[in-house]
């Protein structure tokens, strides 16, 4: 089966950059060639005039609920939402129903994935069992059932001996640690981030410095152990500035943020708007542009979702009481654009950002070469289109980005060679 | 003027001339309290809820009160009594109260937010008694009907407001009238209970109770929680009383005729003296009278606020 990918705008950083012709040959990319180049005939193809063709999109983190809260998400319809938003590839974190700190629960989250057959899924096991902060889980195991990393997302580890420990324990198996960083005693049961925003609201606030100052211990530990850390969700300037220092001086650290860091801030709480709200929480305007600044230097590698999927019943209470996070596959791309579309980035730098970044920090080439599987990302950067939950391929609708005016997205969706998704 | 409103659920969405017609309206309910038949017909026929969702005697008390003396049916729901015990969201809760066609629904609750919350649900007029830290604005009237009585205005007053500032409901509603009402607000307490973001309210914060109360012609002292102590807010009970309580010789500094408020239930020797609290300038009692008329102002003007049940 052969696919070729016509007139087009190819488009892989520091590697293709014009109208070239794609050809895929079961599932791997064959040849990558001038247009107009006659070679064997296609099977199918594909008319990307007008479209950048980009490698595929990797969404690092997201959080896809299977097993156990199905009625929030699924692998198959988180799975859907990542081809709808371009993305060939997801990381589940391990926050599961059980936990994902066992060979059996990977290897059969990497089997749902593959029944499902729309974009790849890199498991992210737990560090410590349960997600407990205390036993050390049997890496060498997670790693021979799929895992890719390891992460207690959701709950930092609080001992700074456990942190360091799993991180010297991973190198073993060659994996590394994704570090969801907060300092619980810092948070003191905040709800949001702390400033006037919050006063006014009477809502406990939760302090930059929770989350840098475990930024700072996971620098300090990397740099002990000789391991390579990534920091999750990075929401402040304090934590960029962290980063970018320890990265200066030779620190294996790579960070990642979210579209909401870079579009949203406090101020969109509102009138206790729980679609809001998430953890690490919205943080001021200094903090967002100098998010932006960290995307724009490569202080930050990269940007993922932390797609979280609650149901509307669960956002529909008290904003202390609503769970965090919000969805974010399907409006990752646009929002992103708007640092494209604004000059804040270039569309090259956007797929470092949302492609080779990821690929190259989870150990996996995607570049578009002869012999690479086939995963493939159409996109249309003009077009524009309005934000409609309802319509979102996601189980959940929790975005606080509903009826935005964006500009740009994925038309099609390859993985594998096999075309996944099409607008 | 014409009242609008369906909600009452902070000081801040309210404009002054709403402000100043709430506590004329209080002002001429004060009389029913003080005949020998303490009760109208005004709104008979209506139905009150009061869903007291934590712990209150005197708020729901004066509402209880409030809500006979106009003659209407008054029901009132404790968490305990009701269904939430049994694990039923709010949303369910205040929706199938609705079912019940209330007129006004009154809640308080421990979480900031959740009166605007409930009546973003509710089709009948809901009145905050109190949310979490947010507002506590019926308090934040009666002060101020208070404050207009002994002293003839608000605006141009100084007020300062002492204590818990960052977790006290009654200070941000009191700040967000006052300023409004054109007085000049300080706030004190240690630092631990400044918030920040304070500024933002137009007022100015001293760590020093004795700058802040420098000629201040009211004197409104928050209530000590002492469960906060395990939140390492202050240290003890006896620096607190001695650093920021106050004392017959602290209110020396504020102005001669300076009235003192508290919104109860007062911890004496805390926050506040026996002699302060008992003595000549303290307005403690007169807020827990227009405490009731301010309430019967509220259902008043939120059920119609001209008609009554019989002229239906």
């Amino acid at each position: 089966m052969r696919m070729k990918i016509e007139n087009g705008h190819v488009l892989d950083p520091g590697h293709i950059d014009g109208l070239r012709d794609i050809w895929i040959l079961d599932g791997r990319i064959e040849a990558v060639t001038e247009p107009g180049t006659c070679m064997e005939k296609a099977d199918e193809v594909l008319d990307a005039a007008g479209l950048f063709v980009t490698p595929g999109l990797i969404d690092m983190h997201v959080h896809l609920r299977e097993p156990g809260q199905e009625y929030k998400e699924t692998i198959e319809s988180g799975c859907r939402a990542a081809v709808k938003g371009g993305f060939t590839a997801v990381c589940c974190m391990p926050n599961t129903r059980p936990v994902n700190d066992h060979a059996g629960i990977t290897s059969w989250i990497v089997q749902q994935a593959e029944k499902a057959g729309l974009a790849r899924v890199y498991p992210v096991a737990a560090i410590t069992g349960g997600l407990g902060g205390q036993q050390l889980n049997e890496y060498a195991d997670l790693k021979a059932a799929g895992a890719i990393a390891l992460s207690d997302d959701g709950m930092p580890v609080v001992d700074g001996q456990t942190m360091r420990r799993a991180m010297e324990y991973a190198q073993a198996f060659d994996l590394f640690i994704i570090s969801h960083c907060e300092d619980l005693s810092l948070v003191a049961g905040g709800v949001m981030n702390e400033g006037a925003v919050a006063t006014r609201l009477g809502l406990g606030g939760i302090p930059n410095l929770s989350e840098s100052l475990m930024v700072e211990r996971e620098i300090g530990l990397a740099e002990l152990t000789g391991s390579r850390v990534h920091i999750a969700h990075v929401s402040t300037r304090e934590s960029v500035r962290a980063i970018r220092q320890a990265k200066a001086r030779g620190v294996q650290v790579t960070a990642e943020t979210a579209p909401h860091y870079f579009c949203l801030t406090e101020e969109a709480v509102g009138e206790y708007d729980t679609l809001a709200k998430m953890n690490p929480p919205l943080r001021s305007e200094a903090d967002r542009k100098a998010i932006i600044e960290g995307l724009q230097d490569g202080t930050l590698d990269c940007i993922a979702t932390d797609h979280a999927p609650h149901a509307p019943m669960e956002k529909e209470v008290p904003f202390d009481e609503a769970p965090n996070g919000i969805i974010g596959l399907e409006t990752s791309l646009g929002l992103s654009l708007k640092l494209v579309h604004d000059g804040s980035i270039s569309l090259g730098d956007l797929v470092r950002l949302m492609s080779k970044n990821p690929a190259r920090i989870l150990g996996m080439g995607n570049d578009l070469v002869p012999g690479a599987p086939a995963d493939l990302t159409l996109m249309d950067i003009r077009a524009s289109w309005t934000v409609v939950p309802a319509s979102f391929a996601s189980l959940s609708r929790n975005t606080p980005f509903g009826g935005w005016q964006l500009r740009g997205q994925a038309v099609g969706t390859i993985v594998g060679g096999r075309l996944v998704y099409k607008i | 003027m014409y009242f609008s409103r369906k909600d009452i659920l902070d000081i801040a969405s309210l404009s002054v001339e709403e402000m100043t017609h709430i506590l004329d309206t209080a002002q001429g309910m004060k009389e029913i309290s003080l005949r020998p038949v303490k009760k109208v017909p005004t709104l008979r026929g209506k139905t009150l809820i009061l869903f007291f969702h934590e712990a209150s005697t005197r708020t729901k008390t004066s509402f209880d009160i409030a809500g006979k003396r106009l003659s209407a049916d008054v029901i009132a729901l404790a968490k305990s009594g009701s269904s939430m015990a049994k694990g039923e969201s709010l949303l369910d809760t205040v929706k199938t109260l609705e079912a019940m066609q209330p007129d006004v629904v009154v809640m308080r609750h421990g979480t900031s937010g959740a009166a605007r919350f409930i009546a973003g649900h509710l089709k009948c007029g809901v009145i905050n008694a109190g949310d979490g830290r947010h507002a506590h604005p019926t308090q934040a009237l009666l002060d101020m009907m208070t404050i207009r009585e002994k002293k003839g205005r608000i605006a141009g007053l100084k007020v300062a407001i002492i204590g818990d500032i960052a977790h006290s409901r009654v200070a941000r509603s009191n700040m967000e009238g006052l300023v409004k009402m054109g007085a000049e607000v300080r706030v004190a307490g240690p630092p631990t209970m400044i918030p920040k973001g304070i500024e933002s309210y137009g007022v100015k914060a001293f760590f020093s109770v004795d700058k802040a109360l420098e000629g201040a012609d009211v004197i409104i002292m928050l209530r000590m929680q002492k469960e906060r102590m395990n939140n390492v807010l202050f240290s003890t009970e006896r620096e607190y009383a001695r650093e920021f309580g106050l004392s017959e010789k602290r209110v020396s500094m504020a102005h001669p005729d300076a009235v003192v408020l508290h919104p109860g239930p007062m911890n004496r020797g805390v926050e506040i003296s026996d002699t302060v609290a008992d003595g000549s300038r303290s307005a403690i009692l007169d807020q827990v009278e227009n405490g009731v008329a301010l309430r019967m102002a509220l259902f008043y003007l939120l059920s119609g606020g001209v008609r009554n049940a019989d002229e239906d």
